[in-house]
């Protein structure tokens, strides 16, 4: 018995770590879902527009002195409004083609903006310091220490997923994107502005993402590849999850954060790999996701 | 029939999807409270007709003027907005959307539509389900819905693709009581129907459209006598 309770100590530091970065799976899997969904484009550029809001929200503090929770804000505005301008004068363009153009489309742009970032910062990283109010939430359980700054994170992340959420599934807006996300020409014949809605719907994708990035800066250090490092294992959640999907890859996201935290308890090996195994399984048995309708 | 005065015209319309040339060079005319119908065989046309007012085919020449406004050249949400609604033929509920959210989704584009009030009562199964998924219906329900939800909107010219397609003859009797309420309210249909028996209990006038074009014209109070020239039109 003692020996169970032991190994759980063990194991909850980095089962809360899995839960950690299955937030960020969770937001970012989230706007992947909702920019597929409303404009069939599988947006490649989407880890770069998190590395961005990382960077934005370090020149902001660097550069100007904004400091972290004005940043939080201000870099998904700036990076949405980049993701809105991409949209307008390049991804719009693709809509009457193959799925393919948009994907290599977007992963074109990610290579051009972490190259832009290597570039003038280069490959090392920067530190971004946590505001010290964080120490605040620190959790102090036994042997076991959360510092604060986590635990903000989980809270901030559940919040705008839930948010989210809400505003897709309960509002008259949301309505609108269901139904344009199920069929775009009588959606507009109805009177309402679908090309806008799809340039704001990816403007709001990429703000998650670059939010998740502001989330991020203070956990990881602030360099060009950190958004490459998430953003395969967040297609493979998507994948499981479901296309699409909005509650199925927030879950997922979740989810599959934890197992990798569990896996890295007991077979350390194989933690990286695990999501991907899962996805195998899900691909074989369930090709349109968990979630997904087939 | 040539009207300066009709609330719909139009002049010479052709439209193509893609590469496939559909429409012809149409002309219709539809005056303010009418109910008109197109009537045709499968493939003759009448949806891409509905579809190319709507702006929803791809490219078109020819001229669609409604009162006055030419819509050729307009996104379809202005056409929607300048006043016509568009019912389309699979009828278009929303499966991720309820009842309520189906009836509320087209947005208020001008006064002088039902209000929901109004609606409840003349489909009062619309209330009963409203927090049922859309799809949900039964096939009859759904296309009440469908109508439904345009005539909340103030549209004044309501386009409605085969309503009694698929349906129960009392459920077609149904629709027919409804369209023929809503043209007593005011409201300018124009109808695409393959079953002239039911296109007889509501229409004004028929248009008869054969490869993309209108070939022959027929007022209602005629049609009976026009019955074999109408046979050998529909092949039926």
């Amino acid at each position: 018995m003692e020996d169970l309770l032991f190994e759980i100590q063990l194991a909850m530091p980095q089962v809360v770590l899995g839960v950690i970065n299955g937030a960020f799976y969770a937001l970012l899997s989230l706007g992947l879902a909702v920019i597929f969904g409303m404009l069939n484009v599988i947006n490649f550029a989407h880890g770069a527009q998190f590395t961005l809001g990382a960077f934005v929200a370090w020149m902001l503090l660097s550069w100007l002195g904004v400091g972290y929770w004005p940043a939080l804000i201000l870099a998904p505005l700036i990076v949405g409004a980049i993701g809105v301008a991409m949209e307008r004068t390049m991804i719009a363009r693709l809509y009457r083609i193959d799925h393919l153009y948009g994907l290599l489309l977007t992963f074109g742009c990610a290579l051009v903006i972490e190259g832009l970032l290597r570039n003038s910062f280069g490959s090392s990283g920067q530190r971004y310091a946590p505001p010290r109010e964080f120490a605040a939430l620190d959790l102090e359980l036994g042997d076991f220490f959360l510092p604060g700054y986590r635990v903000w994170v989980l809270i901030a992340a559940s919040t705008v997923c839930l948010a989210t959420w809400l505003i897709i599934e309960k509002t008259k807006v949301g309505s609108y994107l269901r139904a344009a996300t199920e069929r775009p020409q009588l959606v507009q014949a109805f009177g309402i502005n679908v090309p806008l809605m799809m340039t704001l719907t990816y403007g709001a994708g990429v703000a998650l993402a670059a939010f998740a990035g502001v989330l991020a800066a203070p956990i990881y250090s602030v360099s060009p590849a950190m958004g490459a490092n998430f953003i395969i294992t967040v297609f493979a959640v998507v994948v499981i999850g479901g296309m699409g999907s909005i509650a199925g890859s927030i879950v997922t996201g979740f989810m599959l954060g934890l197992i990798q935290g569990i896996t890295e308890v007991f077979w350390p090996e194989a933690s990286q790999t695990v999501v991907f195994v899962i996805m195998a399984v899900v691909l074989l048995t369930r090709p349109a996701g968990l979630f997904g309708r087939a | 029939m040539a009207d300066a005065t009709a609330m719909l015209q139009v002049r010479d319309l052709e439209a193509w999807y893609g590469e496939s040339h559909v429409l012809h060079g149409m002309n219709i005319d539809i005056r303010q409270g009418e109910v008109v119908t197109l009537l045709g065989r499968n493939g003759a046309g009448k949806t891409s007709t509905l579809r190319a007012i709507m702006g929803l085919t791809g490219r078109r020449t020819g001229s669609i003027k409604f009162e006055g406004r030419e819509m050729l050249t307009l996104r379809p949400d202005l056409i929607a907005r300048a006043g016509i609604a568009y019912c389309p033929e699979e009828r278009g509920i929303f499966a991720s959307l309820d009842v309520t959210e189906n009836l509320m989704l087209p947005p208020v584009i001008a006064p002088g539509g039902l209000s929901l009030e109004e609606i409840y009562t003349l489909f009062p199964n619309l209330k009963e389900r409203a927090r049922s998924q859309g799809t949900k219906l039964s096939g009859g329900e759904q296309q009440m819905l469908a109508i439904a939800r345009i005539l909340r909107t103030g549209a004044r010219l309501l386009l409605l693709d085969e309503p009694s397609e698929g349906l129960a003859p009392v459920i077609v009797q149904q629709i027919g009581a409804m369209i023929r309420n809503i043209k007593q309210r005011g409201f300018t249909v124009l109808l695409v129907e393959q079953n002239f028996r039911f296109a007889q209990t509501v229409a004004d006038r028929h248009y008869v459209v054969e490869h993309g074009r209108v070939v022959d014209e027929v007022a209602n109070h005629e049609l009976t006598a026009s019955l074999d020239r109408l046979h050998e039109y529909l092949g039926v």
